[in-house]
C-alpha cells in the first residue's frame, strides 16, 4: 500500500505541528506537562503555556534540571515533554536523560525543535546533527522526527500514548505538507510512499519531501523507485529495510550526520540481513557554519539533484 | 507510624549500621564511609517521619524519598530490609547480579526505592519534580532528598534549588550529609564549598544546621521546620563524621569505597553495637 501524496502548495514547520498538537494533547489529559526551558516562543509551546498553566512549567535556562524535573514528575503519573532546542535536549542533558529517565525507563517525552541544519544563521554550535544517534544508543528510548505538519502532529499524539522515553524531533524551517490530515501513524512503522523496482531510497524529517522530488523526477525518466518515510528511527522498520535490500540498490536520505543516523541505522540492518548497497546522502561528518540553511544543505549534497544523480550512478553500474 | 522514642530511634540506628556494613563485607564492595554518616538521619527518616507503607511501596500519598549521593545506598537499603520492604534474605545480595540491590539505587529492581540515583548531582531535580507534581495535585505527601556536601559541587544541585525556590516548595526537605570528605580529600582540598547553610539560605531555602548525628536535635529541628507552610522549601546542612561509629573508620578518605576484611569487619560490628556519643 502506497500513500497517495499531496501536491499541497502549503510548508509549514514541523515545531508547529507539535505546538499545536500539545495544546491539544493537554486540554484532553491533565497529566500532560511542558516543560520549558526559556525558549517556549522558539519551540511554539507559548500556546500551551497560556492555556493551561497549571500543565506548564519553566526551568530558566537549566536543561539538567529540567531532565531531572521531568523524571521527578513522571515518577507521579505526569507526562512530561521536555521543549527546547535539538542541540541542547540530546547533548546538554544527554547524561540526564540518561540515567534519570532511560536508566528506570520513565514516561518522559524530549521534543525538540530546531533539529539538524535548520538552526543555519546560528551556526555550528546550533546545529543538531549528532542528536538522533545519541539518543538512539540509549536503551528504552524511542526516536521520532516527523516529515511535515500533519505527520508531526499525528506521532506527538502517539508518543503522549506510547509508554517510555521519547525523544521527538522537530525543525525551524517551513516544509512542504505532504500527507493528508487524516493520515494515519504508527510509531516503528515506516511510511511507504512509492512502490519501484530498481531501488529504493529511505528518508526522514525534512529531507522526505526533498527525496519525494527526486523520485518524482527519476519516474519522469522511467525509473520505478520504492520511497520509504522512516520517521522512527529507533525502533527502526526493519522489515520495511530487508524488503528494500531486496533490491539491491538503497539511498538513505537525512539532516544528520551520516554517522550514527539513519545511513547508519539502515546500514546495520542490511549488513545482518545479506547486505546490498547502501548510499548515504547527510551531512558528511564535519560541522557546519553560519549560512542559510539552503546553502548549507547544498554544501552537504542534501538536495534532489545529489538524489537523483546518486541514483543514477547506482543503476548505471 | 506508632510514637517512637529517641531511644528506640538510637537503637535502630545501630541496626542500621550493623545491617548496612553486614552487606558490605558479604560484598566485599560497597561504600561504608558516607553510609555510617548518614544512619542517623536515615533512622529518624525511616523509623519515624516518613509517612511510607511497605506492602503498598507505590502507594500515591507516601512521603518520597530521594537518595541522591546514591553511592551510600547499603544504609538506605538497610532501612528498606528493617521496614519489610524487602525479604530479609537479600542481606546476602548486595551488588550480585538480579539483586533488588544494586550497586546505586535502582527504582525499578528495589521496592521502596523513589528514583534511580547514583550519577551524582542530579537527584535533587528529581525531587523538585516530585514536589511540584505534589503541590499541583494538592497532595500532602512530603518529599526528603539527601545529598552529599562533596555532591554540591555538581552545578546542577544549585539549579534545582533555584528551581525549588521558584516554585515555593514548603513541601520539599533536603539534609546536606556535611561530612567534609570526599574520595580524593577533604572537601576543603579538593573544592570547598564554602558556607552551605548560608548557600541554600541564599538560594531562597528555610536552612538550619545541626548536629546529623544527635538525633534528638534532628527529631527536634524537623518538628520545627516541618510545620512552616512559608512557601519556602527546607534545608538541614548536618554536621557528620565519615565512618561515624567506628574508630578506625571516623574522618578516613580511605574508607570511603572499601569493604572491610574479617577482622575489620568483626571489630565494627563490636563497636557500633556499643552505641554513638553524638
Amino acid at each position: 500500500m502506497t500513500v497517495e501524496t499531496k501536491e499541497k502548495k502549503v510548508k509549514i514547520a514541523t515545531r508547529d505541528g507539535f505546538g499545536h498538537e500539545i495544546v491539544e494533547l493537554g486540554l484532553k489529559n491533565k497529566n500532560i506537562y511542558v516543560v520549558d526551558i526559556d525558549i517556549g516562543k522558539s519551540c511554539k509551546t507559548t500556546g500551551f503555556m497560556e492555556k493551561l498553566p497549571k500543565q506548564h512549567i519553566n526551568v530558566g535556562i537549566a536543561e539538567q534540571n529540567a531532565a531531572g524535573i521531568s523524571a521527578g514528575l513522571a515518577t507521579t503519573g505526569k507526562i512530561p515533554f521536555i521543549s527546547t532546542y535539538a542541540v541542547f535536549g540530546s547533548l546538554r542533558m544527554a547524561e540526564q536523560i540518561r540515567q534519570e529517565v532511560c536508566y528506570p525507563n520513565l514516561n518522559v517525552k524530549i521534543a525538540c525543535s530546531h533539529g539538524g541544519l535548520t538552526p543555519a544563521n546560528d551556526g555550528g554550535s546550533h546545529q543538531a546533527i549528532e542528536d538522533m544517534g545519541v539518543l538512539r544508543t540509549f536503551p528504552n528510548m524511542t526516536v521520532i522526527m516527523g516529515a511535515d505538519y500533519y505527520s508531526t502532529r499525528k506521532l506527538v499524539a502517539q508518543a503522549a500514548e506510547h509508554y517510555g522515553p521519547v525523544y521527538l524531533r522537530f525543525t525551524r524551517d517551513a516544509v512542504p505538507v505532504i500527507y493528508d490530515e487524516n493520515e494515519e501513524f504508527t510509531i516503528g512503522k515506516a511510511k511507504r510512499l512509492r512502490e519501484g523496482n530498481d531501488l529504493a531510497v529511505i528518508a526522514n524529517g525534512d529531507t522526505v519531501h526533498l527525496a519525494l522530488e527526486a523520485v518524482k523526477r527519476l519516474e519522469q525518466e522511467r525509473f520505478s523507485v520504492t520511497l520509504l518515510d522512516m520517521h522512527t528511527l529507533k525502533p527502526l522498520d526493519r522489515e520495511a529495510v530487508v524488503d528494500c535490500a531486496k533490491l539491491g540498490k538503497i539511498i538513505t536520505v537525512e539532516d544528520h550526520n551520516i554517522i550514527n543516523g539513519l545511513g547508519s541505522a539502515v546500514s546495520e540492518v542490511v549488513a545482518e540481513t545479506g547486505g546490498c548497497i547502501v548510499r548515504r546522502i547527510g551531512v558528511q561528518d564535519k560541522f557546519g557554519e553560519s549560512a542559510p540553511y539552503e546553502k548549507l544543505m547544498e554544501m552537504n549534497g542534501i538536495t534532489v539533484e545529489n538524489i537523483v544523480n546518486t541514483a543514477k550512478g547506482l543503476l548505471s553500474s | 507510624m506508632e510514637a517512637v522514642s529517641i531511644e528506640d530511634l538510637k537503637q535502630k540506628a545501630i541496626e542500621l549500621r550493623q545491617t548496612a556494613l553486614t552487606m558490605i563485607y558479604e560484598a566485599q564492595s560497597g561504600h561504608p564511609g558516607g553510609s555510617l554518616s548518614a544512619a542517623d538521619i536515615m533512622a529518624v527518616l525511616y523509623f519515624k517521619e516518613m509517612n511510607v507503607n511497605p506492602s503498598d511501596p507505590k502507594w500515591d500519598d507516601r512521603d518520597r524519598f530521594v537518595l541522591s549521593k546514591g553511592h551510600v545506598c547499603p544504609i538506605q537499603y538497610a532501612a528498606l530490609l528493617l521496614r519489610g520492604f524487602v525479604p530479609y534474605e537479600n542481606i546476602h545480595t548486595l551488588r550480585q547480579y538480579g539483586s533488588p540491590f544494586q550497586g546505586h539505587p535502582d527504582m525499578k529492581k528495589c521496592p521502596g526505592i523513589d528514583i534511580s540515583t547514583g550519577s551524582l548531582g542530579q537527584g535533587l531535580s528529581c525531587a523538585v519534580g516530585m514536589a511540584i507534581a505534589g503541590q499541583r495535585d494538592e497532595k500532602s505527601y512530603r518529599v526528603f532528598a539527601m545529598v552529599g556536601d562533596g555532591e554540591c559541587q555538581e552545578g546542577q544541585i544549585w539549579e534545582a534549588a533555584q528551581a525549588a525556590n521558584k516554585y515555593k516548595l514548603d513541601n520539599l526537605i533536603v539534609f546536606v550529609d556535611d561530612n567534609g570528605l570526599q574520595i580524593d580529600g577533604t572537601c576543603e582540598e579538593v573544592m570547598p564549598n564554602l558556607d552551605l547553610e548560608r548557600k541554600f539560605e541564599a538560594f531562597g531555602f528555610e536552612t538550619k544546621r545541626i548536629n546529623g548525628h544527635d538525633i534528638e536535635e534532628i527529631v527536634r529541628t524537623l518538628d520545627e521546620v516541618k510545620a512552616a507552610k512559608n512557601g519556602k522549601p527546607k534545608c538541614l546542612v548536618c554536621n557528620t563524621v565519615k565512618g561515624k561509629g567506628v574508630s578506625f573508620m571516623e574522618h578516613s578518605v580511605g574508607w570511603h569505597g572499601v569493604a572491610p576484611k574479617e577482622e575489620d569487619y568483626r571489630r565494627a560490628m563490636l563497636e557500633i553495637a556499643g552505641g554513638l556519643q553524638p
